[in-house]
């Protein structure tokens, strides 16, 4: 005991960031999974459906049945293809998605509950220029794609992964042009600097988030983001009808699982970069003041159980019951540990970010579910005739925003 | 604390393989990307000498070069594209018109 | 043997190996991807020397820009096996042998020299904590000039490029 504990005091940064890098990891391959689960759900309710009820209550093992099927099926290399780049690309495209998650603060750096043997427990790497190394991750994410589309061997993989590597590029440009605008105002690349440039209110009740003196900024944002990661309305290059899934053809089994889940992991880093961003991250919208709003997560997540129990009882039979009656069970522990008073303050941070990484989410998923695709000519002239020059309008003109008051100060 | 010697050997190292593969390959692309490798040599010697100089001057003219090196990338591979389109091959070889 | 030591063997071991694998390479694209392993690598050198920005740039720049625009031309052109190449014998058991020399010269001369003092201190910006912030005050204020140029370069190369590669109708 007295060894373990001399060893964590004298390596806590290496013993601290493994237990950090596990969990997040073990968290964010969950969150893939249900995410997955997610957009059945709404999308099949979009389209007046129900989604996925079968596999366990409300369809919630889906995602389980959907994984070992991945598992199972024949992972069939096609003959001729270029094996080295066949067998990296998806590794990398799934490595590189990961990484990311890595730079993105989900709590406080400072405050009581902060700290693991005196290491910040809410982010793995608080680098200074985070925000530079996130978009160093996102422009090597075109390799993924490129690579893969190159060595498939064949017509449908090529073109697929040129037009979506050729989109990727495209609105990368715009996607970081709509951010300097932040970064002008926040004065520091590091994601906690930004975040807590957003601390305030106006008129002590509007937070003092990015998104309102930069919603031009945002809204630029939020398209590039979404052609960045290749999904509706900028999914042509791998939409089914018409390049039969495009760069990820000939892939199967969990080389193909790889590139479903790097989608995901791209779709839930650009989220948190939207709300780190612009909307505050692990700020929260309500004043400091009103000090209920510590039990917010306890009370939402006992209210979920009640419903839970109650759906339990009155819709479900067999082996589904008991599987919600589980889940039920989880949710009133987990609410009631929630509304410990500790705990509650720990769990703020965090809570606020992923309510508005999910609220970013639905979004994603309520756009797939509505909205037509571009087509590819329309997509490319999108992102460099219109994009990209409202993003340059957008810094050039909150630049001048910012110097006028010096420039009149002078006169 | 690593001596910079260490990193100028690496640069050195680096730059000879590139001159190597600049005279020795036959396919025009492959002869650029050895231009740009020699280019990286040269930016960690200047990355190493900023260091040791305690200058940021080195940074800057990184910062310069990474730059002009992607101009160039992109009209040498305008030109390349033309020449292939024209010449039907990527053998430098085979770009021989001007020869006497 | 301390961690930065071992991290910088391993990082000149893969950028070496990345060259080696250029010239060695049959096929194009493997060259291509051999020279993005050897810029990662070096991006993370600068890194080891506390350039940071520069390092994010060299990635975001180098490695994810001009490397793809290699590797769509690769794809365009549809770059197979490189060549069987009918250099002569001599140029081959003489040339190679002397651009080792070449290199093994240069190490050399880099293994010995001694900063003198008038190279160590001199007129510059100070590299002490070189955040981005002193990296741009530097080019902004003192290199404007040749940042303004620079500027007009790419707008030229940009045009060029255009031109060049546009098909005549």
């Amino acid at each position: 005991m007295e060894f373990a504990q001399e060893f964590i005091n004298q390596h806590a940064i290496l013993v601290v960031s493994l237990i950090k890098i596990a969990v997040l990891l073990f968290i964010v391959m969950t969150a893939l999974a249900y995410l997955t689960w997610f957009e059945r759900k709404v999308i099949a309710r979009i389209q007046s459906r129900w989604g996925p009820y079968y596999v366990g209550a409300h369809g919630l093992l889906q995602p389980l049945a959907d994984g070992l099927k991945f598992l199972f099926k024949e992972d069939f290399t096609p003959p001729m293809v270029d094996r080295l780049l066949y067998i990296l690309a998806p590794f990398l495209a799934l490595s590189l998605a990961l990484t990311a998650i890595a730079l993105i603060p989900f709590g406080p750096p400072t405050g009581p509950y902060s700290h693991l043997f005196g290491q910040p427990l809410f982010i793995i790497a608080n680098s200074n220029i985070g925000l530079l190394v996130l978009f160093a991750i996102t422009s090597l994410g075109v390799y993924g794609v490129a690579l893969a589309g190159w060595s498939s061997n064949s017509k449908y993989a090529l073109m697929g992964g040129l037009r979506s590597s050729a989109q990727m590029i495209s609105y990368e440009v715009s996607l970081t042009i709509s951010v300097v605008g932040v970064l002008l105002l926040a004065g520091t690349l590091n994601f906690n600097g930004i975040i807590e440039s957003q601390a305030g209110y106006y008129l002590h009740f509007i937070p003092r988030w990015h998104v309102i003196p930069q919603i031009v900024g945002f809204m630029c944002y939020l398209t590039a983001a979404v052609a960045e990661t290749n999904r509706i309305p900028f999914d042509l290059p791998e939409a089914e009808t018409e390049l039969v899934s495009g760069f990820h053809t000939e892939y199967s089994s969990f080389k193909f699982a790889m590139f479903f889940m790097a989608e995901y992991a791209n779709m839930i880093t650009v989220s948190s970069l939207a709300t780190i961003l612009f909307f505050g991250g692990w700020l929260s919208p309500f004043p400091e003041s009103w000090t209920w709003q510590n039990y917010l997560p306890g009370v939402g997540l006992v209210l979920l159980g009640v419903y839970l129990f109650f759906d339990t009882i009155a819709n479900m039979h067999g082996i589904a019951r008991l599987q919600l009656a589980v889940v039920t069970m989880l949710c009133l522990g987990g609410g009631a540990a929630c509304l410990i008073p500790p705990v509650a303050a720990a769990i703020q941070g965090p809570f606020w970010f992923t309510t508005k990484v999910l609220l970013f989410l639905f979004f994603y998923v309520w756009m797939r579910g509505t909205l037509p695709r571009f087509r590819y000519d329309q997509l490319m002239a999108f992102g460099w005739k219109l994009l990209l020059p409202v993003s340059l309008a957008n810094l050039v003109i909150t630049a001048f925003v910012i110097i006028l008051p010096l420039l009149m100060g002078h006169q | 604390m690593i001596p910079i010697s260490y990193y100028l050997m690496l640069s050195a190292i680096l730059f000879g393989l590139g001159v190597v593969a600049f005279a020795f390959k036959r396919n025009i692309i492959t002869i650029f990307m050895s231009i740009e490798l020699m280019l990286n040599a040269v930016n960690l010697a200047f990355v190493a000498f900023a260091r040791s100089r305690n200058q940021l001057d080195g940074l800057v003219f990184v910062f310069f070069v990474i730059v002009v090196a992607a101009a160039e990338a992109a009209v040498g591979l305008a030109i390349i594209i033309t020449i292939a389109h024209n010449r039907r091959t990527l053998n430098v070889e085979q770009v021989n018109l001007l020869k006497f | 043997m301390s961690l930065p030591l071992i991290l910088f063997f391993v990082l000149a071991v893969m950028a070496v190996a990345g060259a080696l694998l250029l010239i060695l390479a049959r096929e194009p694209i493997h060259s291509a991807l051999a020279l993005v392993l050897v810029m990662v690598s070096l991006a993370v050198l600068y890194l080891l020397l506390g350039a940071e920005f520069i390092a994010a740039v060299q990635i975001i720049v180098y490695a994810g820009a001009v490397m793809v625009l290699f590797v769509f031309v690769i794809m365009l052109l549809n770059a197979g096996t490189e060549d069987r190449t009918h250099i002569s014998k001599i140029a081959t058991w003489v040339g190679i042998p002397l651009g080792f020399f070449l290199m093994i010269e240069i190490a050399h001369i880099f293994w010995h020299a001694r900063m003198t003092s008038a190279m160590a201190s001199g007129a510059g910006v100070p590299y002490d904590a070189a955040s981005t912030h002193d990296l741009s005050m530097a080019l902004f204020q003192q290199y404007l000039f040749p940042f303004e140029a620079t500027s007009i370069l790419i707008l030229i190369a940009l045009l060029g490029a255009l031109v060049l590669a546009k098909k005549d109708e």
